[in-house]
């Protein structure tokens, strides 16, 4: 019993060091061993991905339509299950329509630069102690830099269309995509600062309390600005259905379409798995092993996902915009500032780890408590003031009567 | 730590080649009957007029020249943040002045009126 247990605790080590030693038996130098092991992993993490792209277009429209009272697909196969395969035999047998002004070459590449940015960060994501595709020692870094890729990918199928709801969408995913990416930054500083690596792994390891409970502020603050950057509700300017009818991708269709469905499922994928390594401890947890702990977290996040999209509606630009400048560019640069004199003056006093997580989760409680309390005083002032001089005007008026 | 970087070259490669597979595969099945009425842009219905590609408005630009200066602020925060444990209290210090200094200039610009969605 305690064997079998071990044997699925510590599978895809096990399943590695045996690949190891089949390849190493049949004869082959190191670096061919090597070769073909990276070619089995990064081939099962792009299948991961494109999986996990076809998993969660079910999943979502299902978990959605009860969120709605509906069933939502239900006839493909068992509770619809074969949707996804029915979706994309469909898609691969749709007619490819380029508009007649478009830029031949910005637009057919646009859909493939977004796929790709989305499917790049999964290669530094660990699932398990040693199952990782590349342990990086920049893996944070190199995460935000190339998921950020998308953004020219968006770009480019707003601009290569030569139509004027996708030039809309560019638009505003210009305005929306780069702002958000400041507030991710911070957050992604704050627990590097605090794990004092951007390896991954190293930021798994640094967290024996999750970071959740010892920086609660980085992790709402991240998890808002990584549903603005995936663009979902209630961040979905860039493709708002009843204004811009898409937005830059209204002029794809067939497997382009897909490519770019894709590229917005799986960064929604890479984002939950961000904030699983980064804030809930990635595969460390009592019990399941590592890669189930590490799936379960990410299926937390993406639940979170389809909770909001369920839940909110989308809000104005410019209500946007100031959320992310005038509220969480300023506050998280204030947190960042403070969190490191907090750690600086509790590590100096010399507390034990339990008492500086406490004190940090206190810090960042107490931040949050007063960052929301702030504008919520001010626009209370300013809605006071605005009643009292209509008040007034309402009074004057009378009386000149 | 090169080896690391040949499997995210790998990764980066293979990525490309099953979506260009998929494409390709796409190629093969899709149906090629193009017609100029279904090549327009469409606009829900209505004759397009003119060209899409006009000018951007000057109020994008002021957004993304903030992006670009955080952006940049962000390549001295990383290498700062990795070795901020064994920075003493006057690099700490020093990095909040900076921020400090950063967090004035958004201020400048809000007070300016930059960034107002207009």
């Amino acid at each position: 019993m305690g064997q079998i247990y071990d044997f699925i605790y510590n599978l895809l080590p096990y399943l590695g060091m045996w690949l190891q030693g089949f390849l190493r038996g049949l004869g082959l130098s190191e670096e061919a061993v090597f070769l073909v092991v990276s070619l089995i992993k990064v081939f099962l993490l792009a299948s991961f991905g494109l999986a996990g792209f076809a998993v969660l277009t079910y999943v979502e429209r299902k978990i959605v339509a009860r969120f709605q009272d509906r069933l939502g697909p239900n006839m493909a196969g068992p509770y619809g299950i074969l949707q996804p395969v029915a979706d994309g035999i469909k898609l691969l047998t749709k007619e490819d329509l380029m508009p007649t002004g478009a830029d031949r070459w910005v637009y057919n590449l646009a859909p493939l630069i977004i796929a790709a940015c989305a499917l790049a960060p999964l290669v530094v994501i660990p699932f398990g102690p040693g199952a990782i595709g590349a342990d990086l020692n920049i893996g944070v870094l190199y995460a935000m830099a190339v998921g950020a890729g998308a953004l020219v990918g968006v770009l480019m199928a707003g601009w290569g269309s030569n139509n004027k709801y996708a030039l809309l969408g560019a638009f505003r995913a210009v305005a929306q995509l780069i702002s958000y990416e400041i507030p991710a930054v911070f957050s992604v500083v704050v627990v590097v600062m605090v794990a004092g690596t951007m390896s991954t792994v190293g930021i798994v390891q640094a967290q024996d309390v999750p970071y959740l409970f010892v920086l609660p502020l980085a992790a709402l603050v991240f998890l808002i600005s990584g549903v603005a950057e995936v663009g979902r509700t209630p961040f979905d300017l860039l493709e708002a259905e009843s204004e811009i009818v898409a937005g830059f991708h209204i002029e794809y269709s067939g497997m382009k379409f897909a490519l770019i469905f894709m590229g917005e499922f799986v960064h929604a994928l890479v984002v939950s798995a961000l904030f699983a390594v980064l804030f809930l401890g990635g595969w460390q947890g009592p019990w399941l092993p590592p890669y189930l702990w590490t799936l379960v977290k990410i299926a937390l996040g993406i639940f979170l996902f389809f909770w909001l999209r369920a839940t909110l509606p989308r809000i104005r630009i410019d209500h946007m915009l100031n959320l992310n400048w005038k509220f969480l560019t300023p506050l998280m640069i204030l947190n960042l500032i403070g969190v490191a004199l907090v750690d600086k003056g509790l590590r100096a006093v010399g507390v034990t780890d339990g008492i500086w997580a406490a004190g940090l989760f206190l810090f960042n409680m107490a931040m949050l408590i007063g960052a929301l309390a702030l504008p919520g005083y001010l626009g209370r002032r300013a809605r006071m003031a605005a009643l009292a001089a209509e008040a007034e005007g309402v009074e004057a008026t009378v009386a000149a009567r | 730590m090169l080896s690391a970087y040949a499997v995210v070259a790998l990764y980066l490669l293979l990525s490309l080649g099953l979506l260009g597979a998929i494409l390709l595969l796409w190629w093969a099945l899709r149906p090629k009957k193009p017609n100029p009425l279904k090549l327009e842009a469409y606009e829900c219905g209505v004759q397009t007029v003119g060209d899409a590609w006009v000018q951007f408005r000057a109020q994008y630009y002021i957004f993304a020249l903030i992006f670009v200066l955080f952006d940049v602020e962000a390549v001295f925060l990383f290498p700062w943040a990795v070795a901020y444990n064994q920075l003493g209290l006057y690099a700490v210090i020093e990095m909040a002045l900076f921020l400090l200094l950063l967090l004035s200039g958004l201020l400048y610009a809000w007070r300016k009126g930059a960034l107002e969605w207009v």
